[in-house]
Protein backbone atom coordinates (compact mmCIF):
# COMPACT_ATOMS: atom_id res chain seq x y z
CA UNK A 1 0.00 0.00 0.00
CA UNK A 2 2.73 2.51 0.91
CA UNK A 3 5.81 3.43 -1.08
CA UNK A 4 9.18 4.92 -0.14
CA UNK A 5 8.58 7.59 -2.71
CA UNK A 6 6.10 9.29 -0.63
CA UNK A 7 3.23 9.33 -3.28
CA UNK A 8 0.13 6.93 -3.13
CA UNK A 9 -1.37 5.19 -6.22
CA UNK A 10 -4.37 7.13 -6.85
CA UNK A 11 -7.13 5.19 -8.57
CA UNK A 12 -9.79 6.37 -11.41
CA UNK A 13 -12.32 7.59 -8.89
CA UNK A 14 -10.66 10.97 -8.13
CA UNK A 15 -10.93 11.97 -12.21
CA UNK A 16 -14.42 13.68 -11.46
CA UNK A 17 -13.51 15.31 -8.62
CA UNK A 18 -13.19 19.16 -8.70
CA UNK A 19 -9.85 19.64 -7.87
CA UNK A 20 -6.83 18.49 -9.48
CA UNK A 21 -5.36 16.76 -6.21
CA UNK A 22 -2.13 15.32 -7.66
CA UNK A 23 -0.71 18.91 -8.69
CA UNK A 24 -2.17 20.26 -5.38
CA UNK A 25 0.56 17.59 -3.67
CA UNK A 26 3.34 18.63 -5.74
CA UNK A 27 2.95 21.96 -3.50
CA UNK A 28 3.25 20.79 -0.59
CA UNK A 29 6.54 19.25 -0.45
CA UNK A 30 6.05 17.60 2.94
CA UNK A 31 4.06 15.57 1.19
CA UNK A 32 6.85 14.06 -0.31
CA UNK A 33 9.22 13.56 2.59
CA UNK A 34 9.01 10.32 3.76
CA UNK A 35 8.72 9.15 7.30
CA UNK A 36 9.31 6.50 9.50
CA UNK A 37 11.87 4.78 7.75
CA UNK A 38 11.02 5.60 4.42
CA UNK A 39 7.14 5.41 4.37
CA UNK A 40 4.80 7.52 2.75
CA UNK A 41 3.45 10.14 5.04
CA UNK A 42 -0.64 10.00 5.36
CA UNK A 43 -1.24 13.24 6.68
CA UNK A 44 -4.79 13.24 8.66
CA UNK A 45 -4.24 15.27 11.12
CA UNK A 46 -5.36 18.58 9.77
CA UNK A 47 -7.81 19.87 12.46
CA UNK A 48 -4.34 20.24 14.32
CA UNK A 49 -2.27 21.66 12.16
CA UNK A 50 -2.42 22.18 8.15
CA UNK A 51 0.76 21.37 5.84
CA UNK A 52 2.06 24.47 3.83
CA UNK A 53 2.28 24.85 0.30
CA UNK A 54 5.67 25.91 -1.16
CA UNK A 55 3.84 29.11 -2.12
CA UNK A 56 3.33 30.11 1.48
CA UNK A 57 7.23 28.57 2.40
CA UNK A 58 8.55 30.69 -0.41
CA UNK A 59 6.83 33.78 0.08
CA UNK A 60 8.21 33.81 4.06
CA UNK A 61 11.86 32.93 2.25
CA UNK A 62 11.38 35.95 -0.28
CA UNK A 63 10.35 38.49 2.57
CA UNK A 64 13.67 37.72 4.66
CA UNK A 65 15.71 37.32 1.60
CA UNK A 66 14.62 40.80 -0.01
CA UNK A 67 12.02 42.31 2.08
CA UNK A 68 12.99 42.22 6.33
CA UNK A 69 12.92 45.14 8.15
CA UNK A 70 10.61 46.42 10.94
CA UNK A 71 6.83 47.71 9.92
CA UNK A 72 5.33 51.24 10.92
CA UNK A 73 8.46 52.26 12.16
CA UNK A 74 11.23 53.58 9.45
CA UNK A 75 11.43 55.98 6.82
CA UNK A 76 13.92 53.80 4.68
CA UNK A 77 13.49 51.46 1.78
CA UNK A 78 12.67 48.50 3.42
CA UNK A 79 10.67 49.26 6.09
CA UNK A 80 8.28 50.90 3.97
CA UNK A 81 8.59 47.85 1.02
CA UNK A 82 7.79 45.54 4.82
CA UNK A 83 5.17 47.72 5.98
CA UNK A 84 3.34 47.81 2.68
CA UNK A 85 3.73 43.60 2.34
CA UNK A 86 2.18 43.38 5.93
CA UNK A 87 -0.43 45.97 5.02
CA UNK A 88 -1.24 44.09 1.96
CA UNK A 89 -1.47 40.75 3.98
CA UNK A 90 -4.80 43.07 5.76
CA UNK A 91 -6.50 43.62 3.01
CA UNK A 92 -6.18 40.07 1.40
CA UNK A 93 -7.87 39.00 4.49
CA UNK A 94 -10.49 41.41 4.89
CA UNK A 95 -11.26 40.49 0.92
CA UNK A 96 -10.73 36.46 2.36
CA UNK A 97 -13.80 37.19 4.71
CA UNK A 98 -16.04 39.77 3.74
CA UNK A 99 -15.23 42.77 6.24
CA UNK A 100 -15.86 46.04 5.53
CA UNK A 101 -12.54 47.38 6.21
CA UNK A 102 -9.03 46.79 6.34
CA UNK A 103 -9.59 48.63 10.29
CA UNK A 104 -11.42 45.28 11.52
CA UNK A 105 -8.87 43.02 10.91
CA UNK A 106 -6.28 42.35 13.98
CA UNK A 107 -3.34 40.30 13.89
CA UNK A 108 -3.20 37.98 16.81
CA UNK A 109 -1.05 34.84 17.76
CA UNK A 110 -4.12 32.84 16.82
CA UNK A 111 -7.35 31.71 18.04
CA UNK A 112 -6.70 31.61 21.09
CA UNK A 113 -5.07 35.02 21.44
CA UNK A 114 -8.12 36.80 19.21
CA UNK A 115 -10.73 35.22 22.09
CA UNK A 116 -8.52 36.04 24.95
CA UNK A 117 -8.62 39.62 23.79
CA UNK A 118 -12.11 39.69 23.11
CA UNK A 119 -12.62 38.62 26.79
CA UNK A 120 -9.69 40.65 28.01
CA UNK A 121 -10.64 43.91 26.83
CA UNK A 122 -14.66 43.68 25.65
CA UNK A 123 -15.72 41.33 28.23
CA UNK A 124 -13.80 43.51 30.74
CA UNK A 125 -15.52 46.85 29.45
CA UNK A 126 -18.79 45.40 29.52
CA UNK A 127 -19.66 42.13 31.33
CA UNK A 128 -20.71 42.55 35.26
CA UNK A 129 -22.00 40.75 38.33
CA UNK A 130 -24.97 38.10 37.32
CA UNK A 131 -24.27 38.54 33.47
CA UNK A 132 -24.19 35.67 31.48
CA UNK A 133 -22.03 34.12 28.77
CA UNK A 134 -23.24 31.53 26.85
CA UNK A 135 -20.59 29.19 24.95
CA UNK A 136 -21.97 25.23 23.60
CA UNK A 137 -21.01 22.14 24.82
CA UNK A 138 -18.80 21.35 21.75
CA UNK A 139 -16.46 24.24 22.47
CA UNK A 140 -12.21 23.65 22.35
CA UNK A 141 -10.65 24.94 25.78
CA UNK A 142 -9.56 27.90 24.27
CA UNK A 143 -13.75 28.87 24.10
CA UNK A 144 -13.97 28.10 27.67
CA UNK A 145 -11.00 29.09 29.57
CA UNK A 146 -10.98 32.99 28.89
CA UNK A 147 -14.39 33.52 29.61
CA UNK A 148 -14.41 31.10 32.75
CA UNK A 149 -11.78 33.23 33.78
CA UNK A 150 -13.53 36.42 33.14
CA UNK A 151 -17.03 35.09 34.76
CA UNK A 152 -14.65 34.32 37.75
CA UNK A 153 -13.23 37.71 38.18
CA UNK A 154 -16.47 39.70 37.39
CA UNK A 155 -18.92 37.14 39.21
CA UNK A 156 -20.59 36.24 35.79
CA UNK A 157 -21.98 33.02 35.43
CA UNK A 158 -20.76 30.82 32.20
CA UNK A 159 -23.77 28.97 30.51
CA UNK A 160 -23.77 26.09 28.67
CA UNK A 161 -26.42 24.87 25.77
CA UNK A 162 -26.27 21.18 25.38
CA UNK A 163 -25.56 19.15 22.53
CA UNK A 164 -27.91 15.81 21.34
CA UNK A 165 -26.64 12.22 20.83
CA UNK A 166 -25.27 13.24 17.15
CA UNK A 167 -23.14 16.05 18.02
CA UNK A 168 -25.56 18.64 16.95
CA UNK A 169 -26.05 22.21 19.01
CA UNK A 170 -29.92 21.66 20.99
CA UNK A 171 -30.99 24.97 19.50
CA UNK A 172 -34.34 25.06 20.87
CA UNK A 173 -32.11 24.63 24.59
CA UNK A 174 -29.98 27.40 23.17
CA UNK A 175 -32.95 29.63 22.50
CA UNK A 176 -33.92 29.15 25.96
CA UNK A 177 -30.33 29.82 27.38
CA UNK A 178 -30.55 33.54 26.07
CA UNK A 179 -31.75 35.82 28.81
CA UNK A 180 -31.61 39.56 28.87
CA UNK A 181 -28.64 38.60 30.92
CA UNK A 182 -26.59 37.20 28.13
CA UNK A 183 -24.08 39.98 27.61
CA UNK A 184 -21.90 37.95 24.71
CA UNK A 185 -22.23 34.30 22.89
CA UNK A 186 -19.46 32.70 22.35
CA UNK A 187 -19.55 29.26 19.84
CA UNK A 188 -17.12 27.31 17.18
CA UNK A 189 -18.26 27.29 13.53
CA UNK A 190 -17.19 24.08 13.46
CA UNK A 191 -16.03 21.52 16.13
CA UNK A 192 -12.22 20.43 16.25
CA UNK A 193 -13.51 17.16 18.46
CA UNK A 194 -16.58 16.18 16.20
CA UNK A 195 -16.61 17.87 13.06
CA UNK A 196 -20.26 19.51 13.66
CA UNK A 197 -21.01 22.43 11.86
CA UNK A 198 -23.42 24.73 13.98
CA UNK A 199 -26.18 26.50 12.74
CA UNK A 200 -24.07 29.44 13.14
CA UNK A 201 -26.35 31.79 10.95
CA UNK A 202 -29.91 31.10 13.30
CA UNK A 203 -27.55 31.09 16.55
CA UNK A 204 -26.28 34.74 15.49
CA UNK A 205 -29.74 35.83 15.10
CA UNK A 206 -31.30 34.58 18.18
CA UNK A 207 -28.02 35.94 19.87
CA UNK A 208 -28.84 38.94 18.37
CA UNK A 209 -32.41 39.21 19.20
CA UNK A 210 -31.40 38.73 22.83
CA UNK A 211 -29.39 41.93 22.70
CA UNK A 212 -26.20 40.16 23.09
CA UNK A 213 -22.86 40.53 21.35
CA UNK A 214 -21.61 36.89 19.24
CA UNK A 215 -17.86 35.93 18.96
CA UNK A 216 -17.73 32.84 16.64
CA UNK A 217 -14.59 30.16 16.91
CA UNK A 218 -14.13 30.08 13.40
CA UNK A 219 -10.82 27.77 13.60
CA UNK A 220 -12.40 24.95 12.17
CA UNK A 221 -14.34 27.35 9.66
CA UNK A 222 -11.94 29.38 7.52
CA UNK A 223 -10.36 25.89 6.40
CA UNK A 224 -13.46 24.14 5.11
CA UNK A 225 -16.22 26.98 4.60
CA UNK A 226 -16.86 29.71 2.89
CA UNK A 227 -16.73 32.94 5.13
CA UNK A 228 -18.60 36.47 4.37
CA UNK A 229 -18.75 38.10 8.01
CA UNK A 230 -21.07 40.84 7.03
CA UNK A 231 -23.29 38.65 5.51
CA UNK A 232 -23.09 36.44 8.78
CA UNK A 233 -23.39 39.64 10.96
CA UNK A 234 -21.21 38.47 13.66
CA UNK A 235 -19.49 40.72 15.92
CA UNK A 236 -16.21 38.54 16.03
CA UNK A 237 -14.47 35.86 14.46
CA UNK A 238 -11.55 34.82 15.48
CA UNK A 239 -9.04 32.00 13.38
CA UNK A 240 -5.38 30.41 12.90
CA UNK A 241 -3.54 30.84 10.15
CA UNK A 242 -2.02 27.69 11.00
CA UNK A 243 -5.33 25.67 10.29
CA UNK A 244 -5.32 27.17 6.79
CA UNK A 245 -1.77 26.32 5.50
CA UNK A 246 -0.80 29.41 6.52
CA UNK A 247 2.45 29.70 9.26
CA UNK A 248 2.14 28.85 12.76
CA UNK A 249 1.61 31.96 15.17
CA UNK A 250 -0.36 33.66 12.98
CA UNK A 251 -4.31 34.71 13.52
CA UNK A 252 -6.99 37.18 12.72
CA UNK A 253 -9.69 38.63 14.92
CA UNK A 254 -12.58 40.43 13.13
CA UNK A 255 -14.55 42.41 15.13
CA UNK A 256 -16.99 45.12 13.41
CA UNK A 257 -15.17 48.52 13.79
CA UNK A 258 -17.88 50.17 16.21
CA UNK A 259 -17.61 47.52 18.67
CA UNK A 260 -13.59 47.38 18.29
CA UNK A 261 -13.32 51.32 18.72
CA UNK A 262 -15.18 51.39 21.78
CA UNK A 263 -13.07 49.17 23.32
CA UNK A 264 -10.08 49.61 25.66
CA UNK A 265 -6.45 48.74 24.65
CA UNK A 266 -5.35 44.79 25.58
CA UNK A 267 -2.00 44.52 25.68
CA UNK A 268 0.25 48.39 25.94
CA UNK A 269 3.64 48.55 24.06
CA UNK A 270 5.04 50.25 20.48
CA UNK A 271 2.79 50.11 17.96
CA UNK A 272 -0.77 50.27 19.61
CA UNK A 273 -0.10 54.72 20.43
CA UNK A 274 -0.11 57.90 19.32
CA UNK A 275 1.41 59.76 22.00
CA UNK A 276 3.22 58.62 24.92
CA UNK A 277 4.32 60.50 28.18
CA UNK A 278 4.47 59.69 31.84
CA UNK A 279 1.62 61.66 32.03
CA UNK A 280 -0.57 60.45 29.66
CA UNK A 281 -0.91 58.15 26.26
CA UNK A 282 -3.11 58.46 23.41
CA UNK A 283 -3.78 55.29 21.65
CA UNK A 284 -3.02 54.58 18.39
CA UNK A 285 -6.27 54.17 15.56
CA UNK A 286 -7.78 50.91 14.78
CA UNK A 287 -6.24 48.09 14.50
CA UNK A 288 -2.89 49.39 15.85
CA UNK A 289 -4.52 49.84 18.96
CA UNK A 290 -4.71 45.92 19.48
CA UNK A 291 -1.46 45.46 17.64
CA UNK A 292 1.31 46.20 20.52
CA UNK A 293 4.80 45.18 19.34
CA UNK A 294 6.35 44.13 16.45
CA UNK A 295 4.31 41.96 14.95
CA UNK A 296 5.15 38.84 13.25
CA UNK A 297 5.61 40.51 9.85
CA UNK A 298 6.75 37.42 8.67
CA UNK A 299 3.78 34.72 9.43
CA UNK A 300 1.41 37.73 8.63
CA UNK A 301 2.85 37.45 4.72
CA UNK A 302 2.76 33.96 4.48
CA UNK A 303 -1.05 34.03 5.75
CA UNK A 304 -1.98 36.10 2.93
CA UNK A 305 0.19 33.49 0.43
CA UNK A 306 -1.73 31.00 2.53
CA UNK A 307 -5.08 32.52 1.45
CA UNK A 308 -4.49 33.33 -1.81
CA UNK A 309 -3.68 30.00 -2.77
CA UNK A 310 -6.88 29.18 -1.22
CA UNK A 311 -8.78 31.35 -3.09
CA UNK A 312 -7.46 30.59 -6.44
CA UNK A 313 -8.23 27.10 -5.96
CA UNK A 314 -11.60 27.94 -4.89
CA UNK A 315 -13.03 27.29 -1.34
CA UNK A 316 -16.19 25.45 -2.88
CA UNK A 317 -13.89 23.06 -4.56
CA UNK A 318 -11.97 22.58 -1.19
CA UNK A 319 -15.02 21.64 0.35
CA UNK A 320 -16.59 19.39 -2.10
CA UNK A 321 -13.70 17.52 -2.35
CA UNK A 322 -13.18 17.22 1.56
CA UNK A 323 -16.86 16.02 1.62
CA UNK A 324 -16.33 13.43 -0.56
CA UNK A 325 -13.37 11.98 1.62
CA UNK A 326 -15.69 12.45 5.03
CA UNK A 327 -18.01 10.09 3.40
CA UNK A 328 -16.04 7.85 1.40
CA UNK A 329 -14.04 7.35 4.59
CA UNK A 330 -16.79 7.42 7.19
CA UNK A 331 -18.27 4.59 5.39
CA UNK A 332 -15.02 2.75 4.75
CA UNK A 333 -15.10 3.21 8.72
CA UNK A 334 -18.10 1.87 9.49
CA UNK A 335 -17.95 -1.39 8.12
CA UNK A 336 -14.74 -2.16 10.17
CA UNK A 337 -15.97 -4.27 13.29
CA UNK A 338 -16.19 -2.33 16.23
CA UNK A 339 -15.61 0.48 15.03
CA UNK A 340 -17.77 3.28 16.72
CA UNK A 341 -18.24 7.11 15.13
CA UNK A 342 -18.37 10.26 18.01
CA UNK A 343 -20.44 12.73 16.19
CA UNK A 344 -22.65 11.67 13.41
CA UNK A 345 -24.48 15.41 12.92
CA UNK A 346 -25.85 16.18 9.56
CA UNK A 347 -23.79 18.63 8.73
CA UNK A 348 -20.26 18.20 9.52
CA UNK A 349 -16.31 19.25 8.51
CA UNK A 350 -14.15 16.29 7.61
CA UNK A 351 -12.99 15.27 11.00
CA UNK A 352 -13.87 11.96 12.00
CA UNK A 353 -13.56 10.59 15.97
CA UNK A 354 -13.87 7.62 16.42
CA UNK A 355 -13.23 4.97 19.18
CA UNK A 356 -12.45 0.86 18.23
CA UNK A 357 -13.63 -1.46 21.03
CA UNK A 358 -11.23 -2.86 23.23
CA UNK A 359 -8.60 -0.54 21.70
CA UNK A 360 -7.30 2.60 23.42
CA UNK A 361 -6.59 5.88 20.83
CA UNK A 362 -3.55 6.14 22.06
CA UNK A 363 -2.49 2.18 20.70
CA UNK A 364 -4.40 3.43 17.74
CA UNK A 365 -2.43 6.20 17.10
CA UNK A 366 1.02 4.66 17.40
CA UNK A 367 0.63 1.43 15.54
CA UNK A 368 -0.94 3.61 12.50
CA UNK A 369 2.34 6.09 12.97
CA UNK A 370 4.11 3.29 12.31
CA UNK A 371 2.49 2.85 8.92
CA UNK A 372 3.34 6.63 8.30
CA UNK A 373 -0.22 7.58 9.23
CA UNK A 374 -0.53 10.43 11.40
CA UNK A 375 -3.73 11.05 13.45
CA UNK A 376 -4.78 12.72 16.70
CA UNK A 377 -5.72 10.87 19.78
CA UNK A 378 -6.74 12.03 23.18
CA UNK A 379 -9.43 14.99 24.10
CA UNK A 380 -8.14 16.85 21.51
CA UNK A 381 -8.86 20.30 23.99
CA UNK A 382 -12.36 19.24 24.62
CA UNK A 383 -13.04 17.39 27.77
CA UNK A 384 -16.15 18.65 28.73
CA UNK A 385 -17.35 17.25 25.11
CA UNK A 386 -15.41 13.37 25.27
CA UNK A 387 -17.29 13.60 29.00
CA UNK A 388 -20.74 14.43 27.40
CA UNK A 389 -19.62 11.65 25.02
CA UNK A 390 -18.58 9.09 28.14
CA UNK A 391 -14.80 8.52 26.17
CA UNK A 392 -12.25 9.63 27.85
CA UNK A 393 -10.61 9.80 24.30
CA UNK A 394 -11.00 9.32 20.57
CA UNK A 395 -8.79 8.96 17.72
CA UNK A 396 -9.40 11.43 14.81
CA UNK A 397 -8.46 11.61 11.51
CA UNK A 398 -9.39 14.88 9.64
CA UNK A 399 -8.88 15.90 6.13
CA UNK A 400 -7.87 18.56 4.05
CA UNK A 401 -7.76 19.57 0.55
CA UNK A 402 -4.04 17.40 -0.57
CA UNK A 403 -5.89 13.91 0.84
CA UNK A 404 -7.22 11.11 -1.09
CA UNK A 405 -9.40 8.25 -1.09
CA UNK A 406 -6.63 6.07 -0.95
CA UNK A 407 -5.25 7.45 2.42
CA UNK A 408 -8.53 6.90 4.13
CA UNK A 409 -7.94 3.44 2.54
CA UNK A 410 -4.53 3.32 4.28
CA UNK A 411 -6.25 4.39 7.48
CA UNK A 412 -8.73 1.33 7.17
CA UNK A 413 -5.71 -0.71 6.61
CA UNK A 414 -3.89 0.47 9.17
CA UNK A 415 -6.73 -0.50 11.43
CA UNK A 416 -7.01 -3.94 10.65
CA UNK A 417 -3.68 -4.18 11.59
CA UNK A 418 -4.41 -2.84 15.06
CA UNK A 419 -7.11 -5.42 14.98
CA UNK A 420 -4.88 -8.11 14.20
CA UNK A 421 -2.76 -7.06 17.19
CA UNK A 422 -5.73 -6.39 19.83
CA UNK A 423 -7.89 -9.55 19.05
CA UNK B 1 3.91 -5.00 11.53
CA UNK B 2 7.10 -3.59 11.85
CA UNK B 3 9.64 -5.50 14.86
CA UNK B 4 9.60 -1.88 17.11
CA UNK B 5 5.67 -2.24 17.18
CA UNK B 6 6.30 -6.33 18.07
CA UNK B 7 8.74 -5.54 20.52
CA UNK B 8 6.35 -2.59 21.98
CA UNK B 9 3.17 -4.72 22.16
CA UNK B 10 4.69 -7.97 23.72
CA UNK B 11 2.43 -10.99 24.41
CA UNK B 12 3.28 -9.97 28.16
CA UNK B 13 1.87 -6.54 27.69
CA UNK B 14 -1.37 -7.62 25.31
CA UNK B 15 -2.19 -10.58 27.90
CA UNK B 16 -2.02 -8.22 31.02
CA UNK B 17 -3.87 -4.98 29.12
CA UNK B 18 -6.92 -7.61 28.32
CA UNK B 19 -6.47 -9.59 32.26
CA UNK B 20 -5.74 -7.00 34.27
CA UNK B 21 -4.30 -7.94 37.59
CA UNK B 22 -5.32 -6.21 40.94
CA UNK B 23 -8.00 -4.16 39.22
CA UNK B 24 -9.78 -3.28 41.49
CA UNK B 25 -10.11 -1.11 45.05
CA UNK B 26 -8.39 -2.24 47.65
CA UNK B 27 -10.61 -2.59 50.82
CA UNK B 28 -7.95 -2.17 53.46
CA UNK B 29 -5.27 0.42 51.17
CA UNK B 30 -3.88 2.69 53.78
CA UNK B 31 -2.83 4.91 50.71
CA UNK B 32 -4.61 5.62 47.88
CA UNK B 33 -3.10 8.12 44.92
CA UNK B 34 -4.44 9.53 41.63
CA UNK B 35 -2.26 9.46 38.66
CA UNK B 36 -3.12 11.66 35.46
CA UNK B 37 -1.96 11.85 31.87
CA UNK B 38 -3.63 14.97 30.71
CA UNK B 39 -1.82 14.63 27.07
CA UNK B 40 -4.01 11.79 26.26
CA UNK B 41 -6.79 11.24 29.29
CA UNK B 42 -4.88 8.37 31.02
CA UNK B 43 -6.51 8.21 34.89
CA UNK B 44 -5.43 5.52 37.30
CA UNK B 45 -6.10 5.00 40.86
CA UNK B 46 -3.51 3.12 42.80
CA UNK B 47 -3.92 1.69 46.05
CA UNK B 48 -1.69 0.30 48.80
CA UNK B 49 -2.12 -1.43 51.62
CA UNK B 50 1.48 -1.05 53.45
CA UNK B 51 2.53 -2.58 56.55
CA UNK B 52 5.07 -1.44 58.39
CA UNK B 53 7.92 -1.74 55.61
CA UNK B 54 6.14 -3.98 53.47
CA UNK B 55 3.53 -3.63 51.00
CA UNK B 56 0.66 -6.45 51.59
CA UNK B 57 -1.47 -5.53 48.68
CA UNK B 58 -1.48 -3.20 45.80
CA UNK B 59 -4.89 -2.60 43.71
CA UNK B 60 -5.62 -0.32 40.90
CA UNK B 61 -8.74 0.99 38.69
CA UNK B 62 -8.81 3.34 35.76
CA UNK B 63 -8.85 3.68 32.42
CA UNK B 64 -6.16 4.06 29.77
CA UNK B 65 -3.84 2.40 26.93
CA UNK B 66 -3.23 -0.86 26.33
CA UNK B 67 1.06 0.30 27.73
CA UNK B 68 -0.24 1.87 31.00
CA UNK B 69 -2.46 -0.70 31.71
CA UNK B 70 -0.43 -3.54 31.68
CA UNK B 71 2.46 -1.10 32.52
CA UNK B 72 -0.16 -1.00 36.20
CA UNK B 73 -0.78 -4.70 36.35
CA UNK B 74 2.44 -5.89 35.78
CA UNK B 75 3.89 -3.22 38.40
CA UNK B 76 1.32 -4.57 41.12
CA UNK B 77 1.95 -7.92 40.17
CA UNK B 78 5.88 -7.94 40.70
CA UNK B 79 5.42 -5.46 44.26
CA UNK B 80 2.52 -7.06 46.01
CA UNK B 81 4.64 -8.63 49.21
CA UNK B 82 7.63 -6.90 48.54
CA UNK B 83 9.44 -4.08 50.50
CA UNK B 84 9.39 -0.26 50.35
CA UNK B 85 13.39 -0.54 49.97
CA UNK B 86 13.13 -3.67 46.79
CA UNK B 87 9.76 -1.35 45.41
CA UNK B 88 12.31 1.98 45.48
CA UNK B 89 15.05 -0.22 43.59
CA UNK B 90 12.67 -1.41 41.02
CA UNK B 91 11.18 1.91 40.56
CA UNK B 92 14.66 3.10 39.16
CA UNK B 93 15.06 -0.30 37.32
CA UNK B 94 12.22 0.26 35.49
CA UNK B 95 13.00 4.13 34.77
CA UNK B 96 15.97 3.24 33.49
CA UNK B 97 14.30 0.16 31.07
CA UNK B 98 11.44 2.47 29.21
CA UNK B 99 13.91 5.63 28.96
CA UNK B 100 16.49 3.22 27.65
CA UNK B 101 19.55 3.73 30.01
CA UNK B 102 21.48 0.75 30.63
CA UNK B 103 20.53 -0.75 34.10
CA UNK B 104 21.88 -3.11 35.87
CA UNK B 105 19.57 -6.11 35.49
CA UNK B 106 19.79 -8.73 33.17
CA UNK B 107 16.58 -9.52 31.14
CA UNK B 108 16.57 -12.47 33.13
CA UNK B 109 16.85 -10.59 36.62
CA UNK B 110 13.89 -8.29 35.07
CA UNK B 111 11.05 -10.94 34.93
CA UNK B 112 7.89 -9.56 33.55
CA UNK B 113 9.41 -6.44 33.41
CA UNK B 114 11.46 -7.14 30.47
CA UNK B 115 7.97 -6.97 28.38
CA UNK B 116 8.53 -3.33 28.67
CA UNK B 117 12.09 -2.70 27.04
CA UNK B 118 10.63 -1.83 24.05
CA UNK B 119 8.96 1.14 24.99
CA UNK B 120 12.08 2.99 25.23
CA UNK B 121 11.91 3.19 21.11
CA UNK B 122 8.97 5.45 21.71
CA UNK B 123 9.34 8.39 23.40
CA UNK B 124 5.76 9.24 23.26
CA UNK B 125 4.58 6.32 25.48
CA UNK B 126 7.31 6.20 27.93
CA UNK B 127 4.91 8.40 30.23
CA UNK B 128 2.61 5.77 29.50
CA UNK B 129 4.62 3.17 31.03
CA UNK B 130 5.61 5.36 33.48
CA UNK B 131 2.69 6.68 35.05
CA UNK B 132 1.73 3.88 37.32
CA UNK B 133 5.03 3.81 38.79
CA UNK B 134 5.38 7.22 39.62
CA UNK B 135 1.62 7.29 41.00
CA UNK B 136 3.10 4.15 43.21
CA UNK B 137 6.09 5.80 44.46
CA UNK B 138 3.99 8.60 45.25
CA UNK B 139 1.82 6.37 47.33
CA UNK B 140 4.66 4.63 48.95
CA UNK B 141 6.75 8.53 49.98
CA UNK B 142 3.45 9.75 51.06
CA UNK B 143 3.69 13.49 49.71
CA UNK B 144 0.68 14.20 47.01
CA UNK B 145 -2.80 12.89 46.10
CA UNK B 146 -2.30 13.65 42.56
CA UNK B 147 0.55 12.89 40.35
CA UNK B 148 0.30 14.11 36.74
CA UNK B 149 3.30 13.60 33.71
CA UNK B 150 3.11 17.04 32.26
C1 LIG C 1 -12.20 24.84 17.35
C2 LIG C 1 -10.87 25.38 17.78
N1 LIG C 1 -10.82 26.52 18.49
C3 LIG C 1 -9.66 27.04 18.88
C4 LIG C 1 -8.46 26.46 18.61
C5 LIG C 1 -7.19 27.08 19.10
O1 LIG C 1 -6.41 27.50 18.03
P1 LIG C 1 -4.92 27.98 18.26
O2 LIG C 1 -4.25 26.92 19.10
O3 LIG C 1 -4.36 28.06 16.89
O4 LIG C 1 -4.98 29.29 18.95
C6 LIG C 1 -8.46 25.27 17.89
C7 LIG C 1 -7.18 24.58 17.60
O5 LIG C 1 -6.95 23.45 17.96
C8 LIG C 1 -9.68 24.73 17.45
O6 LIG C 1 -9.72 23.59 16.74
Amino acid sequence: MTTATGTLPRSASLIQDFLDVDRIRDDFPILHHPVRGGRALVYLDNAATTQKPRQVIDRIVRYYSEENSNVHRGVHYLSEVATDAYEKARTTVKRFIGASDEKEIVFTRGTTEGINLVAQSWGRKNVGAGDEILITAIEHHSNIVPWQLLCEEKGARLRVAPVNDSGELVLEEFARLLTPRTKLVAFGHASNALGTINPIRKMIGLAHAAGAVVLIDGAQGVPHLHIDVRDLDCDFYAFSGHKVYGPTGTGVLYGKEAILDAMPPWQGGGDMILSVSFEKTTYNALPYKFEAGTPNIEGVVGLAAALDYVSAIGIDAIATHEQDLLHYATKRLLAVEGVRIIGTAAEKASVISFVLEGVHPHDIGTILDQEGIAIRTGHHCAQPLMMRFNVPATARASFAMYNTREEADALIVGLQKVMELFR
Amino acid sequence: MTEQLRELYQQVILDHNRNPRNFHELEHATKKVDGYNPLCGDHYTIYVEIDGNTIKDIGFTGNGCAISKASASVMSATLKGSTIAEARQLFDVFHKLVTGEPGSLSTAELGRLAAFSGVSEFPARVKCASLPWHTLNSAIEGDKETVSTE
